[in-house]
C-alpha cells in the first residue's frame, strides 16, 4: 500500500512538472514584459497559440522535424511579439495603463478571432512527430515526450537566464526595468531594449506552443486564453518581474492543477488556479521572489 | 562648449523654465543655484534629452541638440548624474558601472576607465559584486558618479549631488568634483547647497521661478549680499 | 429616493421621452415597419444597454477596471432559467429577477471586498478570474444542467418588458451618478488618496458601485435568459465580458449616453454584419485597438447628453462641468 501511494505521488509529480514547465515558459514572457513596461500582455497566450499553429503547419506541410519546428516557432513568436509591441503598445507607452490594457485585450481578441476566421475554430490534431514511448521507472510511468518537454523547457530557461544575467542586452533589460530614465542617461535605447524583451519572451511562448502541441496533441485558436491566464497567475505567484520566480511559479501552478485533477476535481482545475490568484494577490501580492513596492503618497 | 539660449520648457501644464540662457566653457565648473522648483532639474533633463523644450536652443560643440534623444546625447559626451542617485537596484556595483559604459565598444578602453573610477572611488572596488541597493547613500552617490564617468564624458551634469548625504560625505563629494574638473571634464552643477557649490565653481547662475536672476563668477556670487541673504543663510 | 426628487425635473423630462419612445416603437411595430427581425435587434440592444451602463458605472465612474461582468450576468440568467422553468408564471419571472439580483449582490460583495483593493491591471485579472470561477461552478452544478445549458425557458421578457427595464435601470444609474454617492465615487476615481484624506470611505464607495453594476448585470442576464430562452455556461465567459467592455470603451468610458449610443451602433452593426461571422469580431477587435491608439476617449468621451444644459440656459457659463 505504501509503495503505491508513493508511486502515485511521483506520477503526479512528473505530470505536474511537465505541465508546469510549459506554464513556466509562458510565465517568463509575462514577467519579462511586465517588468519592463508594466503591462500585462494579454496577447501573450495567443502568441503561444500562434507557435502551436506554426508547428502544426511546418510539420505537416514542410515536414520539419521537432528541432526545426521548435526553433522556427520561437522565431515566429519573437517576430509576432515585436510586431505587436511596435504597432499596438509603443504608441501607448505614455498613456494611462488602462488604455494599454484594453489595447492588449484588443490584440488578444484580434488574434483569437482572426485565427478562428482563417482556420475555423474546430480543434486540430497536432502531428505526432515523436512516437510516444512509455518508460516504467519504479512503477511510475514517464513518457519520452514528458522528458523531452522537461528537458527542452529547462534548457530554454537556463539559456534565458544566461542571456539576462550575462549579456549586455540582458543587463540593459534589467536596467530599464528598474529605472528607465537612468537607463536612457547611460545611453540605452529604450525602444530597442523593449523590443528585445518582447522578442525574447514571445520566443518562449512560441516554444511552449509547440511543446504543448506535442503533449496534448490538440490545437485550436482559443487554446491560448486559459493557459495564458494561468501562466500569468504563475508569474504573479513567483513574483511578477522576477525571472526565477516565473519558473518556480510555473512549476507550482502545474503541480497544483495536476493535484486538483488527481483528487477527482478535474472540473474545477481551472477554478483552483483562479482562486490561487485571488488569494495570492491578497496575502502575498509581491509573490515569492518579488519586491513589495508600496505606493508613496 | 554648451550654450543654452532662451530655453522654455513646460512640465505638463506648468511653465517650469521661462526663457533661460547660459553658457559653459570648456574646462569650467558652472553652478546653477536656486530654491526648489526654480526649474534647475528641468533644465538638466532638457540638456540630456529626457525632455523636449517648447522653444529655445541647446547648442553643444557647435550644433543644436535640443531635439535629439537621450542616448544620442550621451554618445556625444554629455553624461548626467541624476537627482536622487538612480542607481540600478538589483544589479551589482560592477554591473552598474558596466551600464555606464554601455555605448563604449573598446574593451581595453573600458578596462582602463574601470581602473580610473576604482582609483577615484576605492569603496566601489571593494563592493563591486554587491547589489547596488545595499550601498549607503554616500556610496550610491559615488556609484552614480562613477557610472556617469564610465562613458568618459566631456561634459558632466550633476543634479544635487550632496542631497541627503552626511556632512563628511558632502565634503568628499565636492573634492571629487573638483578633481574631476582638474582632469579635464567640464562640469555643470546644480545644487541647493549654494555655498559649497559656488566655492568650487568658476562661474554661477542664480535661478528663481524658471528664470536667471543673476550671474557671475563663483567668488562674486559668494560675496553678493542678496545671494547671501537668499541662499547662503547670511 | 431623495436623489430622485432632487433631479425631479430631469427625471420627468427623460421619463416623458422614454414613454414617447415606447409609443413610437409600439406604433411602428403595429404598422409592421418594425418586424420581428428588427424587434430582436432592439431587444438585444436593450439588454446590451443595461450591461454597458452598468459596467460603465464600475469602470468609468468608479474607475475600477472590472472584467467580470459576465459572471454576474450568468447569475441572473440562471436564476431566471431555473425559477421560471419550475414556475412558469409572470410572478415567477419577476421573483427570479429579484432572486438573481440578490445572489449577484452577495457574489459581488464576496468578490469585491477582497479584490477592490487591487490596482488596475491586477483588479482586471482578478475579476476575470472570479467571473470564471462563477462560470465553472455553474458549469458543474446539477441544478443548472451543467455544460449543456438550459433551454425552453419560458419567455416573459417581451420587448415592452425589456424596454421598461432599460429605462428603469438607466434612470437609476443616471441618478446614482448625479447624486452625492456618485460624486463620492467619481472623486475616488480621480484621486483615491485625495479622496481618502477628505474622509471619503473609498472602499465602501467602490464596493457600492461594483455591487450596483453587478445587480444590473444580473437583471440583464435574467432578461437575456427569458428572451432567448436558451442559455449555456459558454455564453458567459471572458469573451462576453470583453464584448461588453468594447461597447463601453467605444461609447466613452464615463459617458452613460455614450454607452447607450455605442450599444445601439454596435447592435445595428452586429445585425448588418451578421453574415460575416467571425470576421465581425475581427473588425471589432481591430476597431478597439485603433480607438485606443487614436481616440481613447471613445465616441462621446465623458460628455453626457443632458437636460441640465438645456434647462440652465444662460446660467451654464459659470457652471463647472461635473
Amino acid at each position: 500500500m505504501e509503495a503505491s501511494t508513493l508511486q502515485t505521488f511521483f506520477q503526479q509529480l512528473i505530470n505536474g512538472l511537465s505541465l508546469g514547465s510549459i506554464y513556466a515558459l509562458l510565465a517568463l514572457g509575462y514577467t519579462m514584459v511586465y517588468g519592463i513596461i508594466k503591462l500585462i500582455n494579454f496577447a501573450h497566450g495567443d502568441i503561444y497559440m500562434l507557435g502551436a499553429f506554426w508547428g502544426y503547419y511546418v510539420i505537416n506541410f514542410w515536414h520539419f522535424n521537432f528541432l526545426f519546428a521548435l526553433l522556427s516557432a520561437m522565431l515566429v513568436g519573437a517576430v509576432a511579439g515585436v510586431i505587436i509591441e511596435y504597432f499596438a503598445y509603443r504608441p501607448l507607452r505614455h498613456a494611462p495603463r488602462i488604455t494599454a490594457l484594453i489595447t492588449a485585450i484588443g490584440v488578444s481578441f484580434l488574434l483569437e478571432n482572426g485565427m478562428s476566421y482563417l482556420y475555423g475554430s474546430t480543434p486540430r490534431d497536432f502531428p505526432q512527430i515523436i512516437e510516444p514511448v512509455n518508460y516504467h521507472v519504479f512503477g511510475v510511468l514517464i513518457s519520452n515526450i514528458q522528458i523531452l518537454i522537461l528537458v527542452t523547457a529547462c534548457l530554454l530557461m537556463v539559456i534565458l537566464q544566461v542571456i539576462i544575467k550575462k549579456t549586455k542586452m540582458g543587463k540593459a533589460m534589467r536596467a530599464v526595468s528598474v529605472d528607465p530614465d537612468a537607463a536612457e542617461l547611460v545611453g540605452i535605447n529604450l525602444n530597442r531594449t523593449i523590443s528585445f524583451t518582447f522578442a525574447l519572451g514571445s520566443s518562449m511562448a512560441g516554444a511552449a506552443g509547440v511543446l504543448i502541441g506535442l503533449y496534448y496533441n490538440s490545437i485550436d485558436p482559443l487554446m491560448g486564453m486559459t493557459p495564458g491566464i494561468k501562466a500569468f497567475v504563475a508569474a504573479v505567484v513567483g513574483g511578477i518581474g522576477s525571472v526565477p520566480g516565473a519558473s518556480i511559479g510555473g512549476f507550482l501552478i502545474g503541480l497544483l492543477e495536476t493535484l486538483v485533477q488527481s483528487v477527482g476535481l478535474s472540473a474545477y482545475k481551472d477554478a483552483a488556479v483562479y482562486f490561487v490568484l485571488i488569494v495570492i494577490l491578497l496575502v502575498l501580492p509581491a509573490g515569492i521572489f518579488g519586491k513589495n513596492i508600496k505606493e508613496k503618497v | 562648449m554648451l550654450s543654452v539660449d532662451q530655453l522654455v520648457v513646460n512640465y505638463g501644464v506648468i511653465n517650469a523654465v521661462k526663457g533661460v540662457s547660459f553658457d559653459i566653457n570648456e574646462g569650467e565648473i558652472v553652478s546653477l543655484i536656486g530654491a526648489n522648483g526654480a526649474g534647475k532639474t528641468t533644465i538638466l533633463k532638457t540638456v540630456s534629452g529626457l525632455l523636449r523644450p517648447a522653444s529655445g536652443t541647446v547648442t553643444y560643440e557647435g550644433h543644436e541638440i535640443q531635439r535629439e534623444k537621450a542616448p544620442k546625447i550621451v554618445a556625444q559626451g554629455i553624461s548626467q548624474v541624476p537627482e536622487g542617485r538612480h542607481i540600478f537596484a538589483g544589479l551589482t556595483v560592477k554591473e552598474n558601472l558596466q551600464m555606464g559604459a554601455f555605448l563604449q565598444s573598446d574593451r581595453a578602453n573600458i578596462a582602463t576607465t574601470f581602473q580610473t573610477v576604482y582609483d577615484r572611488f576605492p569603496v566601489l572596488k571593494e563592493r563591486q559584486n554587491q547589489d547596488a541597493a545595499t550601498l549607503s547613500g554616500g556610496e550610491q552617490q559615488m556609484l552614480a558618479m562613477g557610472r556617469a564617468l564610465m562613458s568618459r564624458p566631456k561634459l558632466l551634469l550633476l543634479d544635487e549631488p550632496s542631497m541627503g548625504l552626511a556632512p563628511i560625505f558632502i565634503n568628499e563629494i565636492f573634492d571629487i568634483i573638483t578633481a574631476i574638473k582638474e582632469q579635464g571634464t567640464t562640469v555643470l552643477l546644480i545644487e541647493q547647497n549654494a555655498k559649497k557649490a559656488l566655492s568650487i565653481s568658476d562661474r554661477g547662475y542664480v535661478l528663481a521661478s524658471g528664470e536667471v536672476k543673476m550671474s557671475g563668477t563663483g567668488s562674486e556670487l559668494l560675496a553678493n549680499a542678496d545671494v547671501q541673504k537668499a541662499y547662503l543663510g547670511g | 429616493m431623495t436623489i430622485l426628487k432632487a433631479n425631479f425635473k430631469y427625471n420627468v423630462s427623460w421619463l416623458i421621452i422614454m414613454v414617447a419612445g415606447f409609443y413610437l416603437m409600439n406604433t411602428l411595430m403595429l404598422m409592421g415597419i418594425i418586424d420581428s427581425f428588427i424587434e430582436n435587434m432592439l431587444v438585444v440592444i436593450g439588454i446590451n444597454i443595461i450591461l454597458a451602463t452598468g459596467l460603465n458605472l464600475v469602470i468609468g465612474f468608479a474607475g475600477q477596471f472590472s472584467l467580470g461582468h459576465a459572471g454576474f450576468m450568468a447569475i441572473g440568467a440562471y436564476a431566471t432559467a431555473i425559477i421560471t422553468t419550475n414556475s412558469a408564471t409572470a410572478g415567477g419571472f419577476y421573483t427570479s429577477i429579484v432572486v438573481g439580483v440578490i445572489i449577484a449582490i452577495i457574489a459581488a460583495i464576496i468578490v469585491g471586498v477582497p479584490t477592490l483593493r487591487l490596482r488596475g491591471d491586477y483588479l482586471a485579472i482578478a475579476t476575470m478570474g472570479a467571473a470564471e470561477i462563477i462560470r465553472i461552478i455553474i458549469n458543474n452544478l446539477q441544478i443548472t444542467n451543467g455544460p449543456s445549458g438550459m433551454f425552453n425557458i419560458p419567455q416573459f421578457a417581451t420587448w415592452p418588458v425589456v424596454y421598461i427595464m432599460v429605462c428603469v435601470t438607466t434612470i437609476l444609474i443616471a441618478n446614482f451618478v448625479r447624486s452625492r454617492a456618485g460624486r463620492a465615487i467619481k472623486s475616488v476615481r480621480e484621486d483615491e488618496i485625495a479622496a481618502e484624506s477628505a474622509g471619503i470611505n473609498t472602499t465602501n464607495w467602490k464596493l457600492a458601485a461594483f455591487v450596483f453594476g453587478a445587480a444590473t448585470a444580473a437583471i440583464a442576464g435574467s432578461l437575456d435568459a427569458s428572451y432567448l430562452q436558451t442559455i449555456a455556461p459558454t455564453n458567459f465567459g471572458i469573451m462576453e465580458s470583453i464584448s461588453i467592455l468594447i461597447i463601453v470603451v467605444l461609447g466613452g468610458v464615463g459617458s452613460l449616453t455614450g454607452s447607450v449610443v455605442a450599444a445601439v451602433v454596435l447592435g445595428i452593426l452586429d445585425t448588418a454584419l451578421q453574415n460575416f461571422g467571425t470576421l465581425r469580431m475581427v473588425i471589432y477587435a481591430a476597431a478597439l485597438i485603433l480607438i485606443m491608439i487614436f481616440k481613447p476617449t471613445g465616441l462621446l468621451g465623458s460628455h453626457e447628453l443632458s437636460f441640465k444644459h438645456l434647462f440652465s440656459g444662460t446660467k451654464r457659463k459659470g457652471r463647472v462641468r461635473s
